[in-house]
């Protein structure tokens, strides 16, 4: 506890107001399109919602963080500000765990409790009675109603482009370390060389996902309906590579401020905040290589 | 209620006013702004889920349908816990947060002032969203506040959709709103306020941060995987595609538990405040009553299927879950010990803080010792879903943390305001609301022994009387919370004027500076011994 003296305590700020009023433009947008669409009433009004709501939020985060950067290059932020940031964005990361633990939590109960119990096994295996011919298997390709859920056909090779995708990822972890590695030592070029590295892998790695969502779809009858198996695939698959994106655009926007010449050997947190969350990703999808694709 | 301590010198104020007009509430980044939006909203929030129980109780009056359709009796019992629980009593120990822990440890703000102002401002429009529902196609929400697949998934109405982004958005909220507290906590404490010497209000406050950081995220996952199977074909909670209702509730509670402790331990911290200061004793047993909350939190991981006994779990996790439950009961002995033990052989003065702070030490017992008794699992068998479950977490929810608010609203109002509050107007709000709290939910503990559900609109006769009883309770609380309000605005508009230390027996940093609290204090942090 030192440097208490110049905590900053920023004037008002109309950033949280606008960036309500976009949140509320997303979230009433977006129940109305998918209503919309389900219902089949049309979701025209709810698409316009949402298209406002995320140009509005677009501006606001440039502006939001415009301010930050701004205050942080003015030499406004003390050290107690920096520790701030930091418990910030690590507790940021642990919700984002906890977001992802529950949908491990529904794949590990699904596989080691209901489905088994479905198929007539152990202390609740009177549930097969709702479907006698019900054979539990993991992954999951005939789900009970076969009808309702037309289980997959195929499933994702592990040993093809997810192991790739771990690669992949596992060595973007690297170069942003060798990234960071550099910019300790104020070797602007090598960390604008290991920056590129890592958003090409990144980049990389989302178009071979992409690649094998539309295999999965197209070729497997691995979809959303394939019953839980495709379930759990997709959001656990799906929702990784949402933050994989998030973490390229920040990536994408970090590099934009070392060539603008931001950061020193000393003060860089909003690199190694990035760099945190890239880590974070990295371990999410060795988690799910391993429980959704290999075992 | 004189002070003996005059000094009302304002440690390190300096001289920066509020803005004025609306834009110092849509804009401020002040810790006090925010903490006043949130305690207004949440009261506001209050009066309406108290309009919708006050529906509920008319309904119930008598056997029979008189005022309302089933379907909107649904929609009345939904609404009512969602808005209790996410819109008045959260919303409402976060402004006590944004009040008091920045006084209390000696910090100029919270640590991320712009990001407070968000997690309170995206609050209203949550709300709005969700109280909109009310007059979309199909009605509100129906299902209950703890919304089960499949009722909130295949048979739920179109306005489902916006509930789960509703729910989102308010998760949104809490995380935010506990990382900035956790951040200020930990690190923007006054030099010398070691972790040891932190107000017990700031301790209860930092574990219900973790346990809202570790359990927001999951309710968002399970709402998520609702729209998932809603609007996007999967089968997660439909066991004709492989899926499981019952995971479902396993997901729901695993929020859902430590959940309610999130808003029972702030409560705890407000007590712990209030009983040593009328007491003229220092707290009994600091630091039990910190491992005692630590241990609660580490518990509220490992209990979550207690509410799901009769959902046909395997033994061996009836008998698990039962017994960790019970475990519950030991720290939270040691705490109503240590509050009991703190008032005894003190100086007692009952002023209208201490007269609830009391009240909820006795009436949350009974609500805990009924939580005892649905941990037990085949017990729970005949309670469970009947209303002696309804009377168990009203008494520890309204007489338990409503109390909790409530005595602390009073208790530091007057360095909020600057005034004494009506103290004669305060203990009649008290006896009404004690009195009437009583009548609403002791009855509901009989009704439900001998067999009434929760969550019907009409019901057999032999239940008439109590039911009568509870809601004659309902109405006599209901509308004395009005003097509440009206005490609150006469005291902010004017009032006896406060010293620094407007209780004669208050400990803490917060009454070292003036009352009215001056609009930025601590800008440098004073020196703790």
């Amino acid at each position: 506890m030192s440097t208490h003296a110049s905590y900053y305590v920023p004037e008002q700020s109309r950033w949280p107001i606008l960036a309500s009023i976009a949140l509320f433009l997303l979230a009433f947008g977006a129940g109305t399109l998918i209503n919309g669409i389900t219902h089949e009433t049309g979701g025209g009004l709810g698409l316009l919602m949402v298209l406002a709501g995320a140009l509005l939020m677009g501006g606001i985060l440039v502006g939001w963080f415009g301010n930050v950067i701004h205050e942080s290059r003015a030499g406004l932020y003390s050290a107690q500000m920096d520790r701030s940031f930091r418990w910030g964005m690590s507790w940021f990361i642990f919700s984002e765990v906890m977001f992802f633990a529950a949908f491990f939590g529904a794949l590990f109960y699904v596989r080691t409790l209901a489905v088994p119990w479905l198929g007539g096994e152990g202390d609740k295996g009177v549930s097969q009675m709702l479907w006698p011919d019900f054979t539990a298997q993991w992954p999951l390709m005939n789900p009970p109603d076969t009808e309702q859920f037309a289980g997959p056909k195929a499933l994702v090779d592990p040993w093809h482009i997810p192991l790739l995708n771990t690669v992949l990822l596992v060595t973007s972890s690297f170069t942003i370390t060798l990234a960071h590695h550099a910019l300790l030592k104020d070797q602007r070029q090598r960390v604008v060389r290991w920056m590129g590295v890592t958003i090409f892998l990144g980049i990389t790695f989302i178009g071979f996902q992409a690649y094998e969502y539309v295999e999965a779809y197209t070729k497997l009858g691995l979809t959303l309906n394939a019953g839980v198996y495709g379930a759990t695939f997709f959001i656990l698959t799906g929702f990784h590579g949402l933050h994989v994106t998030l973490g390229t655009v920040m990536l994408i926007i970090i590099l934009g401020r070392i060539l603008k010449g931001h950061f020193s050997s000393q003060q860089h947190f909003g690199f190694e905040a990035v760099a945190w969350y890239w880590h974070f990703v990295d371990v999410v999808w060795i988690g799910l290589f391993l429980f959704v694709y290999v075992i | 209620m004189s002070t003996l301590d005059t000094a009302t010198d304002d440690i390190g104020h300096d001289h920066h006013g509020p803005a004025s007009g609306i834009g110092r509430w849509l804009f401020t980044t002040n810790h006090k702004d925010i903490g006043s939006l949130y305690l207004w909203f949440s009261l506001l929030m209050f009066l309406t889920g108290g309009v919708m129980a006050l529906m509920i109780r008319a309904e119930l009056f008598q056997p029979g349908l008189q005022l309302v359709e089933p379907g909107f009796f649904n929609q009345m019992t939904t609404m009512h816990g969602l808005i209790m629980v996410f819109g008045a009593v959260m919303p409402a120990f976060v402004g006590l947060a944004n009040w008091m822990i920045p006084m209390m440890i000696g910090a100029p703000d919270m640590a991320l002032p712009r990001m407070n102002n968000w997690s309170f401002w995206i609050l209203p429009f949550a709300f709005a969203i969700l109280i909109s529902t009310l007059l979309m196609e199909g009605g509100a929400p129906n299902f209950g506040w703890t919304f089960y697949a499949p009722l909130s998934t295949t048979y739920a109405p179109p306005s489902v959709t916006y509930f789960i982004f509703a729910i989102h958005i308010m998760g949104m909220s809490s995380i935010m709103g506990a990382i900035n507290i956790i951040a200020t906590i930990l690190n923007m404490r006054a030099p010398g306020m070691t972790m040891m010497k932190l107000p017990m209000f700031v301790w209860s406050w930092l574990i219900t941060a973790f346990l809202l950081i570790a359990v927001m995220p999951v309710l968002a996952g399970v709402v998520t995987m609702m729209l998932m199977d809603i609007h996007f074909g999967t089968s997660f909670f439909n066991a004709a595609g492989g899926g499981d209702p019952v995971l479902f509730q396993h997901v729901f509670w695993f929020f859902g538990h430590p959940e309610v402790y999130i808003m029972i331990l702030p409560a705890f911290g407000i007590i712990s405040h209030i009983i040593p200061t009328f007491s003229r004793k220092r707290l009994f047993g600091y630091a039990s009553m910190v491992y005692a909350m630590a241990s609660i939190a580490i518990l509220s991981f490992l209990v979550w299927a207690h509410h799901m006994f009769t959902v046909g779990l395997p033994l061996v996790g009836e008998l698990f879950f039962m017994f960790a439950t019970m475990l519950i009961a030991v720290p939270t002995g040691v705490k109503v010990f240590n509050w009991v033990t703190t008032m005894f052989r003190g100086s007692l003065t009952f002023e209208t803080p201490m007269l609830f702070a009391i009240a909820f030490v006795v009436l949350f017992t009974i609500g805990g010792f009924s939580g005892l008794m649905l941990a037990i699992a085949p017990v729970d068998f005949q309670y469970h879903d009947t209303y002696f479950v309804v009377a168990h977490f009203h008494y520890v929810l309204v007489p338990g943390a409503i109390f909790a608010i409530m005595a602390g609203v009073y208790y530091w109002l007057p360095k909020w305001t600057g005034h004494q509050l009506n103290e004669r107007m305060g203990r009649l709000h008290f006896w009404l609301s004690f009195i009437g709290v009583n009548i609403t939910f002791f009855p509901m503990h009989f009704i439900g022994l001998a067999g009434m559900p929760r969550r019907i609109p009409d019901y057999a006769l032999q239940f008439a009387d109590f039911n009568m009883v509870a809601s004659i309770g309902a109405f006599i609380f209901g509308f004395s919370q009005l003097l509440f309000v009206w005490n609150v605005i006469q005291t902010v508009r004017h009032g006896e004027k406060a010293q620094a230390r407007a209780w004669e027996g208050a400990e803490g940093l917060e009454w070292e500076v003036a009352s009215p609290a001056p609009y930025h204090t601590f800008a440098t942090p004073p020196r703790v011994d």
